[in-house]
């Protein structure tokens, strides 16, 4: 690995690390109901919002799903105020409004995301239209899983930005499940990006565990959208280790197994660059160690931060409805 | 449009002069294609659009040339355009415009015929507005236009043929506030959109049998003016709505509950509802002619009452 990528690639573990981190701290608290907030943990798929997300300025618009922690933390999002919001805090990033599948931060270029499937699809097209009428660089990118692929306002969404030729990025991130679900059971062709293809996009598939793979294919689709603002739809493979909803495995329910668990957990992307960066440098596994120290000092805070802030107070209920 | 670049329209056959009745003549040739955006016929798709321009410093106007067709697009009306701002903590505006046209009669039937004012009333985060004059409908619509918040403008192409004078210059008139167009001391009448152009005639019909009506145009459906009802009715006593929506569970309702409650002392009468009977659109003209209230219908109901 050459010194310029090494330093990109601690870079995408540190993001990777963050989340990974984050979202365990959070899957060992969840038990304790200090909040009944539901959590949809991103644990296993760390690697395409981090790869991605490093291609990305502050002024790019980023939009997510339910499972939306990741995403926010790889555009650089506040973790105080993330992990507040999951406590249904009033310093929480959406004043304890919105909890965990509702979180935003312009500031860095995070603008919402949403509890109804594919539904910032076409939210980030029209961003995307806002970018192109201000002929700039900015960018749009849409996270969703394959399950959003189900919903009719995705293939809307996708024939919208072809023939406006707008700059978004679509990321699917699919993880084989819509909650329950395999895509086999779901879809009649399920070849996601070949029909998207149709529509004329240049359809990037990449392994999602792989971060340094992600990243370079993100990297030419995204300079690619900012000098042509032509969209492109990136497809990458991937599994969540944590159940749909809340941080159990979900194997006691039949829908998936055990050796598939164990299976994805062996193919695990923070494992994969951590050793990419060891070999090329045995001292990164010192520069990894520290990264990691000073992350769990961060999730620590945040968690400390959620605990004694206060929930929003009953004046509170009206804020927000109007401008 | 020419005072804020940010400002465009968006939506299914808005540069198709039979798609919006004329309203749009000339748009095209002023503004080009690139703010007067006719889509593909994906309702939700171009609301959701609108939604992500407003929530990222856009002013759009998405309009629904048949508000029947609005049903598609509920889910980034009610999910994303209404609720947003609220469920993010007050931190993403969404300044949008949506502009509903009701188009009905001519035994257009169920699916082209559809007035939903009702359904939206019942949605927080959105305000919902229906002018019945030539001057609101020019100053509300560049009202909603300004407003920070998604505005629900509803037009009757029943109305398209009214005329009045209105200033040629740029200004806008409250969302906010129903307005009594008649002052009267026998019955209040209440009524919105085009089921306004009806209650005046029944006004002037009831004046020469001697039968003072006071008369209000809500203007606003959400949010709803009650005080103005109230104090009418604190007068009256007697209360009629015309709502040319279904009954049940709509306008008339809502307007009857909290009169019911905050005027109760004053009712010299029970509340009369008018408004379309609880089925869908008919086709043949026959029906069409029972199923619309008109002016006959608020005469009948008021004389009922005295």
């Amino acid at each position: 690995m050459e010194e310029k990528l090494s330093i990109t690639a601690l870079n995408i573990l540190e993001t990777m690390l963050r989340i990974r981190i984050f979202e365990q701290e959070l899957a060992e608290i969840t038990p304790n109901k200090e909040f009944n907030c539901p959590v949809h943990l991103y644990v296993g798929q760390e690697a395409i919002a981090s790869s991605v997300c490093e291609n990305l300025t502050d002024q790019d618009y980023v939009f997510s799903t339910h499972r939306s922690h990741g995403h926010y933390i790889a555009k650089g999002g506040n973790l105080n105020r993330l992990m507040a919001e999951i406590f249904c805090r009033e310093t929480g990033c959406s004043g304890g409004h919105g909890g965990s599948m509702h979180i935003t931060d312009k500031s860095v270029g995070f603008i919402a995301s949403s509890a109804i499937v594919a539904g910032t699809i076409p939210v980030a097209v029209g961003a995307a239209l806002t970018a192109k009428r201000a002929d700039n660089s900015q960018i749009s990118v849409a996270f969703f899983g394959d399950g959003a692929t189900d919903e009719g306002v995705f293939w809307e969404s996708i024939n919208i930005a072809a023939l406006y030729e707008l700059p978004i990025l679509f990321v699917c991130e699919n993880n084989l499940f819509s909650t329950h679900l395999p895509v086999s059971k779901r879809q009649a062709n399920q070849d996601i990006g070949e029909k998207v293809s149709t529509f004329g996009y240049k359809v990037i598939k990449a392994d999602g565990n792989d971060a340094l793979e992600v990243y370079s294919k993100a990297k030419t689709a995204i300079e690619g959208i900012r000098r042509t603002h032509k969209p492109a739809f990136l497809e990458a493979m991937t599994f969540r280790w944590l159940a749909h909803v809340g941080p159990t495995e979900d194997l006691d329910i039949g829908y998936r197994r055990k050796k598939d668990v164990e299976y994805w957990r062996g193919r695990c992307p923070i494992k994969l660059i951590n050793n990419q960066l060891i070999d090329t440098n045995k001292k990164n596994k010192d520069r990894i160690q520290e990264i990691e120290k000073k992350i769990k000092v961060e999730v620590a805070d945040s968690i400390e931060f959620a605990r004694t802030s206060a929930l929003p107070s009953a004046d509170r209920i009206s804020h927000g409805l109007y401008n | 449009m020419e005072k804020d670049d940010s400002v465009f329209q968006i939506g299914v056959g808005i540069n198709t002069p039979w798609f919006v009745g004329q309203t749009m003549n000339g748009l095209l040739d002023r503004f080009s294609e690139e703010r007067m955006i006719d889509t593909p016929v994906s309702e939700n798709g171009v609301m959701g659009i609108a939604v992500g321009a407003a929530a990222t410093g856009s002013r759009p106007i998405v309009t629904f040339p048949r508000m029947d067709f609005m049903h598609y697009a509920m889910d980034q009306l009610v999910n994303h355009a209404a609720f947003f701002n609220y469920t993010l903590g007050g931190n993403l505006p969404i300044p949008l415009t949506i502009r509903a046209m009701i188009n009905r009669g001519g035994e257009q039937a169920s699916q082209h015929s559809q007035a939903l004012q009702s359904v939206f009333m019942h949605i927080p985060g959105l305000k919902v507005v229906m002018p019945s004059d030539p001057y609101d409908a020019k100053g509300m619509l560049l009202a909603a236009i300004e407003d920070n918040n998604p505005v629900l403008f509803i037009d009757d192409r029943w109305l398209y043929a009214e005329e009045e004078e209105v200033p040629a210059d740029y200004f806008t008139s409250p969302l906010e506030g129903a307005k009594r167009l008649e002052e009267g001391k026998d019955v209040s009448l209440v009524a919105s959109s085009y089921m306004v152009k009806e209650a005046k005639e029944a006004y002037a019909e009831l004046k020469k049998k001697n039968i003072s009506v006071e008369l209000i145009d809500l203007r606003s459906i959400s949010p709803l003016d009650t005080e103005t009802i109230a104090l009418s009715v604190r007068k009256t006593g007697r209360l009629v709505i015309v709502d040319g929506g279904w009954k049940t569970g709509g306008i008339s309702a809502e307007i009857a509950a909290v009169i019911s409650a905050d005027c109760h002392s004053d009712l010299k009468k029970p509340v009369i509802r008018l408004g379309l009977p609880d089925l869908p659109a008919p086709a043949a003209k026959t029906l069409e002619s029972v199923y619309y209230p008109n002016s006959s219908t608020v005469i009948s109901a008021v004389q009922h009452m005295i």
